[in-house]
């Protein structure tokens, strides 16, 4: 397979489209917890009722037929995929780990550019995920609300006057509603005030977590910001409390990153220019020096500093770069050592690919 | 010792996970450390539910009265059979009926878990929705029916036991199709 074409097949189509705030916002995520009011939670299921979950929403969407191509959505079952295939899902950000690996009767619908996956018998029977680049909350919950009432027009939701959409972990009960915004944020990294920025945004009662959620240190820079509590507040009130956050970080990021070129230019111009050179010229690298190099030749991006590179290719890199999908285009299975090889075979690959 | 992922590598990193007393021992070295850090041991099997289950066996730091902190051994949901001593270990309701047989302990629960709210305040299913509508007005129209009776209006009762019952015909209704 030819680098273009596995690219191409690798990005969701909807990451290569460019939304608000894309120089620091690089996606938006909305998450819907819902669970069938006839069937108990899948971590009591049996295999029959988990069966009918899945037999019941895959109806009701066939039923929608006169959608738009575009809208429909394509099933797969998780005990029908390769490891890796599930692996790669996870990379995506299309399947949880969680759905990947420990699910028992998993399953997942997808339309065409994979802005919308519902997760059947994850931790609750449908998890409704709905993406967008860049800054686009009210896009996603819009979204996710519109294939919550699809859904419900067909089955009886788990809901409770009091308490709202009852979910199987009580941190998801009320709205079931997880919000994340996930940004690159170099500058304050580099100049030291993530450090505080992180307990301040904490104690507002939002999560800041690394790329790859729950317990893991940011790579590349990447952060993700999320609600935490779903239970005593609207929709909408959670949403407008992430966003406020969220744009006073991107305030503090751009008044970091002018502070950097004003009072260090020719360090940060070093700095960019090394980590680009490493990434044209490596032969043997680790996922954390490539996300690190990345970072930096994103900020030149977006600062103007290196010209002619295409702004997706550190959402593109960062997950093509992650050991499910380098063992799919390498077609094998790889040690570490040998996927660090083909990292950085990858990267160089990529960045020929450019225009300069 | 050689790592025990790779078997290739000197071991560098040492990890003890004590649950519930159970000990188990890890050796793995730094590269596969990072490669597999999200499937490790120790990184990501600590998560939320079991900081949720510490909460909810009642030994936080959140002084509790005697007897709110007393559970008799026989709560359990009828409908899929959880314990609440096992919602309590894994942090996870097994049903939508969880919530209804363990309804007693919850709200100081839900109060941390949720800076201090009990109450759902968000959207409302539109199938539920307009039942539940029904379900207060009927709440409603039975006081009201009470009072009524007790100031020996009964002809207005019976105007109102009569909305009742076509009121709790519809829900009836609406339950069987």
């Amino acid at each position: 397979m030819s680098l273009e074409r596995f690219i191409s097949d690798a990005i969701s189509p909807w990451m290569k489209r460019e939304g608000p705030e894309s120089d620091i916002v690089l996606s938006s995520r909305v998450r819907l917890a819902r669970n069938i009011q006839q069937y108990v939670f899948p971590i009591a299921a049996d295999k029959e009722s988990a069966h009918e979950v899945i037999a019941s929403i895959s109806s009701c969407m066939n039923e929608e037929k006169d959608a738009a191509e575009s809208e429909k959505l394509e099933m797969l079952m998780m005990e029908e995929l390769k490891p890796v295939q599930k692996r790669v899902l996870v990379e995506k950000h299309l399947i949880s780990p969680n759905l990947a690996e420990q699910a028992k009767y998993g399953a997942v619908l997808m339309n065409a550019d994979e802005s919308v996956s519902i997760m059947l018998n994850e931790e609750d029977h449908i998890r409704i995920q709905c993406l967008a680049p860049g800054l686009q909350l009210e896009e996603v919950l819009g979204k996710a609300n519109e294939m919550d009432d699809l859904i419900e027009k067909n089955v009886d939701y788990a809901f409770d006057e009091k308490r709202g959409y009852l979910t199987s972990c009580p941190t998801n009960v009320g709205t079931g509603l997880r919000a994340s915004i996930m940004m690159h944020l170099p500058a304050l990294v580099l100049t030291k005030k993530i450090s505080r920025i992180i307990p301040a945004i904490n104690q507002l009662g939002l999560a800041v977590r690394g790329i790859y959620g729950e317990g893991t240190e940011a790579q590349g820079n990447i952060f993700q910001i999320s609600n935490q509590m779903t239970l005593g507040k609207s929709e909408e009130d959670i949403m407008e409390d992430l966003a406020g956050v969220v744009m006073q970080v991107i305030q503090q990021e751009r008044s970091a990153r002018k502070q950097l070129q004003d009072g260090l230019k020719l360090q940060l111009e070093d700095k960019l220019f090394r980590s680009l050179g490493t990434l044209e010229n490596c032969r043997i690298i680790q996922s954390k020096e490539a996300a690190k190099c990345l970072s930096d030749v994103r900020l030149g991006i977006d600062l103007e500093i290196l010209p002619g590179i295409s702004k997706t290719i550190l959402n593109e890199l960062m997950i093509l770069t992650q050991p499910g999908f380098l063992q799919q285009y390498a077609g094998e299975v790889l040690t570490p050592e040998e996927r660090d090889i083909r990292r950085a075979t990858l990267i160089r690959e990529r960045i020929k690919l450019e225009n300069r | 010792m050689n790592c025990e992922e790779c078997h290739e590598r000197e071991a560098s990193l040492h990890f003890t996970k004590i649950i519930n007393g159970e000990k188990t021992e890890f050796h793995i070295c730094e590269h596969c450390a990072k490669e597999k850090g999200e499937f490790l041991p120790g990184s990501n099997s600590f998560s939320i539910h079991q900081l949720l289950s510490g909460l909810l066996h009642g030994d936080g730091h959140v002084p509790n009265t005697p007897s709110s902190n007393f559970i008799p051994p026989s709560l359990s949901c009828e409908k899929c059979g959880m314990s609440y001593y096992q919602f309590a270990k894994i942090g996870r309701f097994g049903c939508d009926n969880c919530y209804k047989a363990f309804d007693s302990k919850l709200n100081p629960i839900f109060k941390r878990v949720h800076g201090g709210n009990t109450l759902h305040a968000g959207k409302i299913p539109l199938r539920a929705g307009s039942s539940i509508q029904e379900k207060k007005q009927l709440q409603q129209l039975k006081q009201a029916m009470q009072q009524y009776i007790l100031n020996e209006e009964f002809e207005k009762a019976a105007e109102t036991r009569d909305v009742i019952r076509e009121i709790e015909h519809r829900l009836q209704q609406g339950r069987d199709t």
